[in-house]
Formats: structure tokens, C-alpha cells, sequence
């Protein structure tokens, strides 16, 4: 599986992501900065966790207007796989590429820590390898990961099953509404979550919940 | 010219940044208030002179980057 990861001024968890990808799939990915004009070709394109221009403005505002967004775009529209993780998902976001918007956490504090997470719909190229209603560990670190949609586009992404990963067992860190941890687009080919599956991929890790979500992706493109 | 643009949030989306500052103002001693909303504030300066032409300009730039219009509402002042 061949993939890519866009890397921002402030992007932080790109070398997780790096090290993830090469381990998972035995392939190093590319490395594409972002005022790059277009994309490799690529099974999976990562948007990485971080804080891109320091999360001014709004958490990924200024990184969904980068050069490269508008290959992102039209990749996502041709139905390459897209993965954004926390900032990435605040990015995918903020471009549209996914519905709602990430706030400050309910809490107000930025958490770090290890969360719960319930696979609610496995047929996802991102969740094939998991089981219906599995729960699985995972770790998240974010001030900005508080998910919100307005009435509309809440029932509409429920209905459609866009809704892939929901915090479990009262672990839900920052508010976010329906206990929502990670969505995809209505084609189902762009994915965004808050939490880190990339952190928990290996024994050294303390774990390898994550790397069913990558397996997944593998099995996918295999 | 200069410009003011106002971006908030819209009505029924949770501001917990507005509720604790509420909450510090109510610890204050400020007992009247109702309810505190947070916002932000662009003071922009423009080179042309057209207020029509600048309020155009001013929505793109708040469609396209200034407010994330799936939250947020806002309002542009041309002095």
C-alpha cells in the first residue's frame, strides 16, 4: 500500500504517523509539504495531528487553505483514501471534506490521556477488521476535538453511517455530541477522528489496539 | 478604509469559553447578567475606496477564512 503524508509548519505528529505507515504496511510513506501543488499517487493520503500555524484562527482554518488542499480535494473526490487524525481531522474539517466542526473542549483543558473507543459501523475501508461494537483503547490529546453538527447534518450523518468510531463507556473527553469520535465523508472514502490509533500500534506502545484501523486500510487496498 | 468584522457564535452551539468567563464575572460580584457569548473581532484596512466593492470583498474573506460558517455567524462595519 502506498502512501503519503502532508506535513504543515506546526504539524508534530507526522513522524508517528511516518513510523506507523512504514511499520504497518513495510512501505515509507512520502512526505509532501504542504505548499506542494499536487499529490503522489497513493492509496491512502494522511492529514497528521499537530498544531499547524498554531492552531490560530481556528484549530486547521489556515492549513484547509494550503496549496496542496486542492489536490487533496480532488483525490478525495476521485475516491483515494483520506485519513486525518486530530489536527488533521479539524483540518479535513475546516476544508469540508467532512461535516460539522471540532470547538474547544467542553471542559475548557486540554486532555491527554487514554479513551475508549466503539467501532459502530464496520463497513468502512477504515474499520473492516474490527468487530461490530468492538471496544478498543486509545489514546487522545487535543484542546480542540469537542465535535459539533447542527440537528440536520447530525441525523443525516447518523442515518447514513457515516458515524464510524463513538467514545465509549463514559470515556467521551471533550463533549463532542452523540459521543462521536470519528466520522467519514457520505462516500465513505475520507475519514477524520481526534484520537491517536497511530500511538498504540506496537508492544513498546503499551498496546496494538490502533493497528486494526491501519490493517483495515491494508486489507483494503490488498 | 477600515473595516470591522464581528464573527460569533450561532445561536444553540455551546460556548464553553463564554460560560466560564460568565462564571468568572458572576464570581467578580457582577450579579445582572444573563448570559456571556465569546466572539472575535478583525480590524481590517483596505486600500480601495468603494464601500460596495469592500463589503463584497469583506464576505468572501469571511466565507473563505474570517468565519467557519458551519458555527458561525458574522457582521462586517465599514466606517
Amino acid at each position: 500500500m502506498k502512501t503519503a503524508v502532508i506535513v504543515f509548519p506546526g504539524s508534530n505528529r507526522d513522524r508517528d504517523m511516518f513510523h506507523a505507515l512504514e511499520h504497518i504496511t513495510g512501505t515509507r510513506p512520502l512526505s509532501v509539504w504542504h505548499t506542494e501543488s499536487t499529490l503522489p499517487d497513493v492509496d491512502l493520503v494522511i492529514v497528521p495531528g499537530g498544531f499547524s500555524y498554531g492552531d490560530y484562527l481556528r484549530s486547521g482554518a489556515i492549513a484547509a487553505r494550503s496549496p496542496i488542499l486542492k489536490d487533496l480535494v480532488a483525490k478525495a473526490d476521485s475516491g483515494v483514501s483520506v485519513f486525518g487524525v486530530c489536527n488533521g481531522f479539524q483540518i479535513l474539517t475546516e476544508a469540508g471534506l467532512l461535516p460539522g466542526a471540532l470547538m474547544r473542549n467542553a471542559g475548557l483543558t486540554y486532555v491527554c490521556k487514554e479513551v475508549r473507543i466503539e467501532t459502530v459501523n464496520t463497513a468502512t475501508r477504515f474499520s473492516s477488521k474490527f468487530s461490530n461494537g468492538q471496544v478498543w483503547r486509545c489514546p487522545v490529546s487535543h484542546h480542540d476535538g469537542n465535535y459539533f453538527a447542527d440537528a440536520d447534518t447530525l441525523r443525516r450523518i447518523e442515518d447514513n453511517g457515516q458515524v464510524v468510531f463513538r467514545y465509549a463507556d463514559g470515556t467521551n473527553p471533550n463533549g463532542s455530541i452523540n459521543d462521536i469520535a470519528g466520522i467519514t465523508n457520505a462516500k465513505g472514502n475520507v475519514l477524520g477522528m481526534m484520537p491517536h490509533p497511530e500511538n498504540l500500534i506496537e508492544p513498546l506502545h503499551g498496546g496494538l489496539d490502533g493497528r486494526t484501523l491501519f490493517e483495515s486500510l491494508l486489507d483494503e487496498a490488498a | 478604509m477600515k473595516a470591522r468584522v464581528i464573527v460569533t457564535l450561532k445561536n444553540g452551539v455551546l460556548d464553553p469559553q463564554g460560560k466560564a468567563i460568565e462564571g468568572a464575572l458572576g464570581g467578580l460580584g457582577f450579579a445582572d447578567i444573563g448570559s456571556v457569548r465569546q466572539g472575535k473581532v478583525f480590524d481590517v484596512e483596505l486600500t480601495g475606496s468603494d464601500k460596495d466593492a469592500a463589503r463584497a470583498e469583506l464576505t468572501k474573506m469571511c466565507e473563505k477564512l474570517l468565519a467557519n460558517t458551519v458555527i458561525e455567524n458574522y457582521a462586517i462595519e465599514i466606517d
